[in-house]
């Protein structure tokens, strides 16, 4: 515990041990599998919101392309289950047994060669971090070298997610096209859709969620991210003082891409399909609303933007269709105008203080208890 | 690619495609005008100018019914009628919104997006709530319909060049307005330098306002010129407003010459491919385009060299 006080401090130490009981232990007690795998779902918008803590709340760059990386690590991970699910034995009522079926249908008769790294599991993980950080390199070290930045930057990366998914759409031979890469079933010869698979990933999920909160907070302890929120208040200085804004700049987003992609990895695992649905431009600004309810500055407050507002969303959404989106456009609002630190701002404004005053008034009440014993002693 | 098409048809194609193109562009120039007003004058995001044409085309579109019932002598010419209405509501409503919610958010222009995106869905919603969410289609008058026979191969539809007409008509006056008139010194004047405008005696608040209003008024314009071309749906708005960003981005945010000629060369690269690829591969090759461009030269195709 001694390198944990030192790595986290006391409140966040708190807030990690808080969410570790509700994820590990309240919500699979509670929920039955399927609103536990809803969950699950609201969690793989945590990973991109944490990336994006790093990247918008510290780093400053506003990234409105997270659904690129998140889709590129969902379809990596869906070509492998895919090239699973349509073995030649599943597969010989088609034409060309042995390829996807959206291949077939689309009279495309051999597999494509950027599909057939995916036959094999360790090159498929290695893809889902490794493709979406090559690709947030390109991005970043075009634009951060050239210093663009700020609004251009959103905005370019807004294209890019726009481009992706016309891509994706429109090649639907080798894509998928809009209805994605359905029917997956097995993991490495491991049913993924039994309500005992979905259980054991929703705790896979959860360890990775873990992982990547240590990660990232390990980012921001270091001289990295003080460096990362020096450049954010004052960009010229930090050049003049020698460093390299631009790397550090294309180190966070692409460590935020990396973040992303797991996220879509899991999400396709949990949900079964992957679909350019998660991919483009409105997915991409509900992921930074995500972060932004929660708070740009905390990764925990990601976290839990991420699980309230999709949770408000599905619940709204359940009851009452029409009202969600004005309550969504109404919270983004809000959020800016009112909370620009989110829920966690609001934490450690208004009720961390409350409690550590009662705490303190707790503590000096038995202090005086002492001290008032101590005479009669 | 060429396969059996003869010199003249090829000529006849590029004609077409290139007017196909030229109707695009009057769709782009009015959409980014607005929006290089707001984004190039001000550096405020709006994510919701899309949903300020759309408004432009509900307008557009109430007063064809309405016109169609109250006073039918009137429809030949309700167009005209329904682009002022339009340019009234959109630009009404921009003021409003200046007033509520961007005034706060001047020094934060990336909080700007995000208010916006969430303005552009409570509108989205309103628009389905009220209109429903099938899209509509106006009826067009008698003389804006059939189309002008130029060689017994080209054909060129009336309400396009309708349509091009508006948008050379309306950029004179933007450009008017913006480099000729008082009013017009007194933004610039507030763009370069806010404090010294203020100094000298220019109401910059009011300024703004009136700004972001006159933006989303020619919004509303372009909604209306909109519905002559396509119909209207509650997110039609949505499906425009990155390809305008980009045409304001390529141009160079804060020229208005630079955003014409980038409306003018995106729109004629794109629907020029449009006839020898898919559509969505055109749109794809195209918006690749800008964004290499982009990554060469960030500062856009005609940028003002400016001190900041």
């Amino acid at each position: 515990m001694v390198i944990n006080s030192r790595f986290f401090n006391r409140s966040e130490l708190l807030g990690f041990l808080a969410l570790a009981v509700l994820l590990l232990l309240i919500l699979p007690l509670s929920l039955d599998i399927f609103r536990l795998n809803l969950v699950a779902k609201y969690l793989t918008y945590a990973f991109v919101g944490i990336g994006l803590v790093l990247c918008w709340g510290y780093g400053g760059i506003l990234s409105l392309g997270q659904g690129v990386f998140f889709g590129l690590g969902g379809y990596c991970m869906a070509m492998y289950l895919k090239l699973e699910a349509s073995s030649v034995a599943n597969t010989k009522i088609q034409s060309t047994p042995g390829i996807p079926d959206f291949m077939d249908w689309n009279q495309i008769t051999q597999l494509p060669l950027f599909w057939k790294p995916f036959h094999s599991f360790p090159v498929t993980l290695l893809a889902i971090l490794l493709v979406p950080a090559f690709f947030a390199l390109i991005i970043g070290a075009a634009m951060f070298k050239r210093r663009v930045g700020g609004v251009y930057f959103a905005i370019i990366t807004q294209a890019i997610a726009a481009i992706l998914t016309i891509l994706i759409v429109g090649q639907q031979g080798y894509t998928g096209g809009i209805n994605g890469i359905t029917d997956l079933r097995t993991l490495h010869g491991w049913d993924i859709r039994t309500d005992h698979a979905k259980f054991i990933l929703y705790f896979v999920e959860v360890v990775l969620l873990f992982g990547c909160i240590v990660a990232a907070q390990f980012i921001r302890l270091t001289k990295l991210g003080r460096i990362l929120v020096a450049m954010r208040e004052q960009e010229d200085r930090v050049r003049f003082s020698g460093y390299s804004v631009a790397n550090f700049k294309i180190f966070a987003f692409c460590a935020a891409a990396v973040f992303a992609a797991i996220g879509g990895a899991m999400f396709t695992l949990e949900v079964g399909f992957m679909s350019p649905s998660f991919v483009g431009i409105v997915p991409s600004i509900e992921m930074v609303i995500y972060t932004a309810v929660g708070g740009r500055m905390s990764i925990f407050g990601a976290v839990w933007g991420a699980l309230l507002v999709n949770f408000a969303k599905t619940s709204l959404s359940e009851s009452f269709p029409q009202l969600w989106l004005f309550g969504l456009g109404a919270l983004f609002i809000a959020v800016v105008l009112a909370f620009p630190n989110g829920l966690a701002g609001v934490w450690a404004d208004h009720i961390q203080p409350r409690i550590d005053r009662l705490l303190a008034s707790r503590r000096s009440k038995s202090a005086g208890l002492v001290a008032d014993g101590a005479p009669a002693e | 690619m060429f396969g059996d098409y003869s010199i003249s048809d090829l000529g006849a194609i590029l004609a077409m495609q290139g007017f196909a193109g030229l109707i695009l562009f009057s769709v782009y120039v009015l959409m980014a005008l607005g929006l290089a007003i707001i984004f190039g004058q001000m550096g405020v995001i709006n994510m919701a100018h899309g949903e300020f044409m759309i408004l432009g085309a509900y307008v557009t579109w109430m007063t064809s019914n309405a016109v169609q019932h109250v006073a039918p002598w009137l429809f030949p010419g309700y167009f005209f009628i329904a682009m002022i209405l339009a340019f009234i509501a959109s630009g009404a409503l921009g003021m409003l919104v200046e007033w509520a919610l961007i005034r706060h958010l001047y020094k934060r222009p990336l909080d700007t997006l995000l208010a916006t995106w969430g303005l552009s869905l409570i509108l989205q919603q309103a628009y389905r709530s009220i209109f429903g969410a099938r899209e509509v289609g106006v009826e067009l008058p008698e003389w804006m319909m059939g189309s002008w026979q130029a060689t017994d191969s080209i054909q060129i539809p009336i309400n396009g060049m309708f349509v091009m007409a508006l948008t050379m008509l309306i950029t004179i006056v933007v450009a008017y307005v913006l480099f000729w008139s008082s009013w017009g010194k007194q933004v610039r004047a507030v763009v370069q330098n806010r404090v010294m405008a203020g100094a000298v005696g220019i109401n910059t608040e009011k300024v703004d306002r009136y700004t972001f209003g006159l933006g989303c008024g020619i919004a509303g314009i372009a909604g209306s010129a909109f519905t002559m071309i396509g119909s209207t749906g509650p997110t039609a708005g949505q499906l425009y407003i990155v390809d305008t960003f980009l045409v304001v981005v390529f141009g160079g945010a804060a020229s208005l010459f630079g955003t014409i000629a980038s409306a003018f060369s995106i729109s004629q690269t794109q629907s020029t491919l449009e006839f020898f690829l898919s559509g969505s591969m055109a749109k794809v090759i195209t918006l690749l385009t800008i964004v290499a461009i982009l990554m060469v030269r960030p500062q856009g195709l005609f940028a003002l060299n400016v001190r900041k």
